[in-house]
């Protein structure tokens, strides 16, 4: 059992005009096994949120903590924050020319696992993998991201969320531009890492969609750089039902 | 030997094709109170059927081409003997011809080279320059009526070496030239790989790739003159500087000239500033006559390490250092698998990994 807190978290970003503060104190406790929604308008800023948390370098913390099992997360490098088991899905995956797929997983394993996979069970794996998010196993010679469509780069990032096996999962919008039995396809990945692995998740998602596949234990309402509520599942179709009008302030 | 010289004089550095050289390192080749020996620099390592190589005297083997390069001027009135390799007509080459130099002194030397390609011949030809050397030198390439000849030239010189050349080549009706220029080592390197055409439906791809580090000048200069109509050329360069004073050029011009109607031609040049202290310099030029053509691009960038690649694949575990060997692997990837040899890439790259260990890129 491990614990992701999240604590009185700050954020800043440079902007021309000096640092502009978007999270403005984040309060958040995700348990192994647990599954929180994170719902809220556009340019609240969940991705910042995410994105701190995984330690991208165009983000700066101003105050608060972020730790796993007690340690200090944002004390380490990036890799370091994946070793510790932490997985970050992204919004917009990057394109990385040159690198071919297979290379890429196999990188990204030997460095989470701390050794090389075996060959023979590694390939196995990666094609298991790839056929049960229904990806074409030419994926695997190609580009990282280089030229995939929308839906197929989020399968790829849950492709290597069953990979890599992290204690726990950040889903930054990884419904949006799924076709329907994408969704399904995709939703089902992910709950067969929680099932094996008792993955605890963020999830951050516009729609309760998917919150129909992956059932959510807590949602919460993001508003203004901040959480600014919380409840059950009955609070998704609550949003989806009224919008964040009561959330916004302006 | 010679020192007396008639149509020779040594650049000033004012001139728009040497302004960027540092003239004061190129060890003598220029200076025409400096003995420039002539030397028959190349060798076969492996020989093939079908390939010969004799060398001639001077006037046995007239250059094939003009130059107004000073450089391409100086070792045509020095050198003495032309290697001239022959691929006969029909000629379809199994593996790669490798070439070596051979006779290099390290002491200021000028060669000449004729590689002539029968009609509908195909090959590979591999040139691996290493070592010392202080070397003017040129290259021509005749290529006959629906020849390929695939040519890679790998720079791999000792941090010595000083090494001026043009790689020239004259491409016949429906004969395609494929040309790879790998420049890593050499103290100065200043190539010229320039094409021209003697008949429709002929074709060149001029790839390259350079990687300079601490003081390196590695200049690459390609000229492609669209002469003949429906003439086809791609030239993609990709360059990466690690070092205090790593400087390179490239310098793309692509002239299309009234009757090359039907010209298809595209040149790109991408630059890679891995830290601070070097300079990429990189101009594509692109003169048009005509307007009825397929079509004529150009670009050019130099940039960064891309942090939002670097990031990803730090995200999923992959160190900083293993991340950025990844990005420059995969930067350069497109034109080493290019030369279909494993050896030669792994020699590359692993080259590349350990010149970007050593300044802590
Ligand atoms: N470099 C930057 N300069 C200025 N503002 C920035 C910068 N980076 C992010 N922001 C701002 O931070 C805010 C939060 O952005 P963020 O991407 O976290 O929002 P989000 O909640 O994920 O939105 P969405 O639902 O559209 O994905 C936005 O207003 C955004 O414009
Ligand atoms: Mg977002």
């Amino acid at each position: 059992m491990s614990t992701l807190d999240i604590k009185g978290l700050q954020v800043s970003v440079a902007t021309e005009a000096g640092f502009t503060e978007i999270l403005k104190g984040v309060d958040l406790t995700i348990k192994s096994g647990e599954t929180h929604a994170i719902m809220g308008p556009n340019g609240s800023g969940k991705s910042t949120l995410a994105y701190s948390i995984a330690g991208h370098p165009k983000y700066t913390i101003t105050g608060g903590s972020v730790t796993l099992d007690g340690v200090d997360v944002l004390a380490m490098s990036v890799d370091e924050r994946a070793k510790t088991g932490l997985f970050l899905a992204m919004q917009y995956p990057v394109e990385v020319p040159g690198v071919s797929v297979t290379n890429f997983l196999r990188t990204a394993a030997t460095a989470i696992r701390g050794e090389a996979p075996k060959v023979r069970t590694w390939v196995g794996e990666v094609k298991e993998a790839m056929k049960s998010l229904n990806m074409d196993p030419n994926f695997a010679e190609r580009n990282v991201n280089e030229g995939f469509s929308g839906g197929e780069k989020k399968r790829h990032e849950i492709l290597q969320l069953e990979l890599l096996k992290p204690k726990f999962a950040i889903l930054d919008e990884t419904d949006s531009g799924l076709d329907v039995d994408a969704l399904r396809i995709v939703s089902e990945g992910v709950n067969r890492v929680k099932g094996n692995r008792d993955l605890g998740i963020m999830l951050i998602t516009h729609y309760t969609r998917i919150l129909r596949y992956i059932k959510p234990d807590f949602v919460h309402v993001f508003s203004g750089g901040k959480i600014v509520e919380a409840g059950g599942p009955e609070l998704a179709d609550k949003l989806e039902e009224k919008g964040y009008a009561e959330y916004t302030t302006a | 030997m010679s020192t007396l010289t008639t149509n020779y004089l040594a650049p000033t550095g004012r001139e728009e094709a040497w302004r960027f050289t540092p003239l004061a390192r190129v060890g003598g080749l220029l200076d025409s109170a400096v003995a420039v020996s002539s030397v028959s620099s190349i060798k076969i390592v492996n020989s093939e059927n079908g390939v010969k190589l004799t060398v001639k005297s001077v006037g046995d083997q007239p250059a094939i081409s003009t130059s107004d390069d000073l450089a391409t001027i100086r070792a045509r009135e020095v050198v003495t003997e032309v290697s001239h390799i022959e691929i006969a007509a029909n000629t379809q080459l199994e593996q790669p011809l490798l070439l070596e130099r051979t006779n290099l002194t390290g002491k200021p030397q000028a060669s000449r080279t004729l590689i002539t390609c029968g009609a509908n011949s195909h090959g590979t030809i591999i040139l691996n320059n290493s070592g010392d050397a202080i070397l003017s030198d040129e290259i021509e390439f005749d290529l006959a009526q629906g020849s390929t000849l695939t040519f890679v030239s790998l720079q791999e010189w000792s941090s010595k070496a000083i090494h001026l050349g043009r790689q020239h080549a004259v491409i016949a009706k429906d004969a395609t030239f494929n040309s790879i220029v790998v420049t890593v080592g050499g103290s100065l390197v200043r190539l010229l790989p320039t094409v021209e055409y003697s008949g429709p439906g002929s074709s060149a791809d001029l790839q390259g790739l350079y990687f300079a580090t601490d003081g390196q000048h590695l200049e690459h200069r390609l000229h492609v003159d669209h002469n003949v109509p429906n003439a086809k050329s791609r030239v993609n360069y990709k360059g990466a500087l690690a070092g205090d004073k790593a400087h390179t050029v490239w310098i793309g011009d692509v002239y299309i000239r009234s009757n090359a109607e039907g010209t298809d031609t595209y040149e790109l040049n991408r630059n890679l500033l891995l830290s601070d202290g070097a300079r990429a310099d990189s101009v594509p030029n692109l003169e048009i006559e005509t307007g009825e053509i397929v079509g004529a691009g150009h670009a050019s960038t130099t940039g960064r390490f891309d942090d939002e690649q670097l990031f990803y694949l730090s995200s999923r575990g992959i160190p900083a250092e293993i991340a950025r060997r990844l990005v420059i692997r995969g930067f350069f990837a497109e034109i080493v698998g290019k030369i279909r040899d494993e050896e030669i890439e792994n020699r590359l790259m692993d080259r590349i990994d350990s010149e970007l260990a050593k300044v802590g890129a």
